[in-house]
């Protein structure tokens, strides 16, 4: 299937709480949109870890201290040439440069702390947004051979 | 997908070592990654120097918090003097091992047979 160019951006905002089924939704509508512009499967695994990754972080890490219901702000919009995912919660703010990384041989040990490794790898920009509790990542689909 | 509270995992003892596949293809939902993280836990204390291979033959998608859980395993195996061995990791999700580096802590091999002749 070929990427049709005269499509309009699929776009959408979704609220989405820490539950299996929501976080479903989301990839759901999300990976529907790649579908409909011609997207390989490659792409879809990568744009639905790097949403995983975000959306953990965001539960995990930004929401550690809010009640269990806190909804994380999701808006994605999906073109030819471009994913673009944003990803907001009601923390306090995260601070990616005290990140350790997990690759080096005296962490590979370590459980935790590979997420924004993987997001990092397989999107073409990560950037964390206002304090910190704001994660942007675009996806560029390689260019056909 | 099975019922919540049943096992995620399919396991089989052969000739000492235990053989274990996930019955989810995606290994993604925290909940469902702690009790499989319980589930292969129970099945490493259970041995005095477990052989452990653990077959990822059904999985199309996995989050870094599964990798978390497979380096916990690793640990609880090297603490028990024991060995594991992955298997069958399809390419997108053998990607998710370089990227990471991990495919340099963990032994991986390409079948559950090749997987099976490594352990000494």
């Amino acid at each position: 299937m070929h990427a049709p160019h005269t499509l309009q951006p699929d776009k959408a905002v979704i609220h989405i709480a820490n539950t299996r089924e929501d976080i479903e939704r989301a990839e759901g509508a999300l990976l529907g949109a790649l579908e409909r512009f011609g997207y390989a499967d490659a792409a879809r695994f990568a744009v639905r870890l790097a949403l995983e990754e975000a959306l953990v972080n965001a539960f995990r890490h930004g929401h550690k201290n809010l009640p269990a219901d806190t909804t994380v702000r999701f808006e994605f919009s999906v073109a030819h040439d471009s994913v673009l995912m944003d990803i907001e919660d009601k923390g306090p703010g995260f601070d990616p440069g005290k990140v350790k990384d997990p690759t080096l041989d005296e962490n590979l040990e370590i459980p935790t702390g590979r997420g924004l490794l993987l997001m990092r790898a397989y999107m073409a920009s990560v950037e964390y947004l206002g304090k910190g509790n704001r994660v942007r990542m675009v996806f560029k689909p390689k260019p056909k051979a | 997908m099975p019922p919540s509270g049943a096992s995620r995992l399919r396991v089989k003892q052969t000739n000492g070592i235990t053989q274990v596949e996930f019955i989810d293809r995606n290994i993604l939902d925290e909940a469902n990654i702690h009790q499989i993280g319980e589930e292969i836990t129970g099945l490493v204390d259970a041995a005095p120097a477990p052989k452990l291979l653990i077959s990822f033959a059904n999985v199309d998608h996995l989050s870094s918090a599964a990798l978390g859980t497979l380096i916990t395993v690793n640990n609880r195996v090297k603490g028990r003097k024991g060995q594991l061995r992955l298997a069958n990791i399809d390419p997108q999700i053998g990607e998710v091992f370089k990227i990471t580096k991990l495919d340099k802590l963990f032994q991986i091999h390409e079948t559950t047979d090749a997987a099976i002749a490594s352990f000494t």
